[in-house]
């Protein structure tokens, strides 16, 4: 497997820019999915994914398959639904989960509707599941800029954002930033689904977020050992699901995917410490 | 009248002037009067739905006041330690990360926890009877060692107005007695101190003053003459209950019972009926 890997990238140009279009996409996203994955919101951020479409598919029918452009679109209708299903779920009795299911519907079937304008189905193809091996420079730029002024915002509202989320009131008594730290996470999540979604497509841009988190959790328990675990999983997935990808021609975004759900049902029963044999099959109990 | 209550002022570190505090427009204490002197400890003392909750989220900022007004002359921070706590523990956070937290106004968002941090956060869990370098995972506590631990975070915050709602409600009688020393010591440190709880027997033997609150304040003054069985009782029979169509409240200072003289009771010291059970 490392051999064959190894030769892939080092034979083909494209396959190297896809590596680090994804790797910066893994580190990108791997630690706000943490977040997500605890807070339980991995299916509330899989909706705003689903909301890039609308913008992506303006910014294609006016720009063509410009990256920016449809990174720009995807950005603003993914701010706009996510910050409505809010406003509707503070107004009304109708809680945010119905909200977001009712508006990721809406903006799937115009997403779809507004692309078919074109009748070109390579391009709705490619934009709902990704052309991870189409990466320019211009691309691979935006996307390791993105992880990167990312990954420095983060460290900026990490502690006000895990206490608004570990313990709310308590943040509230002792400073104001805890709306604020919330406020920018939820713009980090829609920038780097709308990242994201240029490797691997709106459909399966949420999993570079969730699938590692989710599988981290069952091999550590804090926050920053889960981020670490989370971003290594999802560097592992790339590789793997490229190097598969190219060696059987199969689509590399599914490929990618496909990888990190099978790192994701190994750690399920092998994980150590809340996987199942852990669980059902554990050692002898310590003495204190 | 006016000169007393300017000089008062100077040594209150809470002055509650005809205070009325509720949701929905139902008051749920109303119309109380009182100076928490500076450095007191005060025990708060009612039956169930008597407002002692609320009355110290009014305290702590956490609600608006439907009418009077809170005074607070001390300068520095008040805190509030919640009876029931917000907690998620699915969020993994470690007791000594938890503890830490406390530290926020020293630390804010971006300042390392240092060598001497360190040790602040190793004192305050020294002080709760738990051991530094704990990193036991919140959810997997117990509630008396959770307690501790909310109580270590409390000290790290140095604020000088504290606040407690029922922090001994079921916690044994060792964590209670642990972390009565550490209200204690806070007393000690001459930080104003108000504690909500039932235990008469502690009320008496360990608070130097109490008020008794049902709906109104009852009485206030030295927790050995309020904090009896009696006087309980009758506060029980004073908590009128939630009524859906209750008029628009004309206040009547004058309780069946109580207090016959309404400037008695608003200067701090209660009616003497109350006393000598």
């Amino acid at each position: 497997m490392t051999g064959l890997s190894i030769s892939a990238f080092h034979e083909y140009a494209f396959m190297r820019h896809a590596l680090a279009g994804s790797l910066a996409v893994s580190i990108g996203c791997a630690p706000l999915g943490v977040f997500l994955v605890l807070r339980r919101l991995s299916l509330a951020s899989d909706a705003v994914a689903h909301a890039l479409l609308p913008g992506i598919a303006v910014g294609y029918l006016l720009a063509g398959f410009s990256i920016f452009a449809m990174l720009v679109g995807g950005i603003v209708s993914a701010m706009v639904v996510a910050l409505t299903a809010g406003l509707i779920s503070r107004l009304t009795i109708l809680k945010e989960d119905a909200n977001l299911a009712a508006l990721y519907l809406g903006s799937l079937a115009l997403g779809v509707l507004l692309i078919s304008l074109r009748e070109n189905r390579v391009d709705l193809h490619s934009i709902l599941f990704g052309s991870v091996l189409a990466i320019g420079d211009s691309g691979l730029l935006l996307l390791v800029s993105v992880a990167s002024i990312s990954l420095l915002v983060l460290a900026a509202i990490y502690r006000p954002l895990l206490l608004e989320f570990a313990d709310p009131s308590f943040l509230r008594q002792i400073s104001r930033s805890g709306m604020v730290a919330y406020f920018v996470f939820i713009v980090l999540v829609v920038v780097n689904l709308a990242s994201a979604s240029q490797a691997q497509g709106t459909l399966l841009a949420i999993s570079a977020m969730i699938m590692p988190a989710a599988t981290a959790r069952f091999w550590v328990a804090s926050v920053g050992s889960m981020i670490g675990v989370a971003m290594f999983i999802g560097c592992a997935s790339s590789v793997v699901g490229l190097t598969v990808s190219l060696y059987l021609n199969i689509p590399a975004g599914p490929a990618i995917v496909m990888a990190a759900v099978i790192f994701y049902l190994l750690s399920l029963v092998f994980g150590s410490r809340e996987g199942l044999l852990a669980r059902y099959a554990p050692r002898r109990h310590l003495a204190a | 009248m006016v000169g007393a209550v300017s000089i008062g002022s100077d040594s209150a570190a809470i002055v509650i002037d005809d205070l009325t505090l509720g949701y929905q427009r139902h008051p749920a204490v109303h119309h109380v009067d009182c100076r928490i002197e500076t450095g007191s400890l005060t025990a708060l003392i009612g039956p169930n739905g008597a407002g002692k909750t609320t009355l110290l989220r009014g305290l702590a900022g956490e609600l608006a006041p439907f009418t009077g007004q809170i005074t607070s002359n001390s300068a520095g921070k008040t805190a509030f330690l919640p009876q029931m706590h917000n907690i998620d523990f699915a969020i993994p956070l470690s007791v000594e990360e938890a503890v830490a937290m406390g530290l926020w106004q020293r630390i804010g968002i971006e300042k390392g926890i240092g060598k001497h941090e360190r040790q602040m956060i190793a004192d305050a869990l020294q002080a709760v009877k738990l051991r530094p370098g704990d990193r036991r995972q919140l959810g997997e506590l117990s509630g008396g060692v959770l307690q501790r631990v909310l109580f270590a975070r409390m000290m790290l915050r140095d604020a000088d107005v504290i606040l407690l709602d029922e922090p001994f409600q079921s916690v044994d009688e060792r964590t209670t007695s642990d972390l009565l020393d550490v209200v204690v010591r806070w007393h000690e440190e001459g930080k104003t101190v108000i504690v909500s709880l039932h235990d008469l027997d502690l009320v008496r033997t360990r608070f130097p003053q109490a008020m008794l609150l049902a709906r109104e304040l009852l009485c206030h003054g030295p927790a050995a003459k309020i904090a009896t069985v009696a006087n309980l009782e009758r506060a029980r029979g004073m908590c009128a209950g939630f009524d859906e169509k209750a008029k628009v409240c004309e206040h009547k200072s004058k309780m069946p019972g109580f207090a016959e003289n309404p400037n008695e009771r608003a200067s701090g010291v209660s009616s003497p009926s109350l006393y000598g059970n």
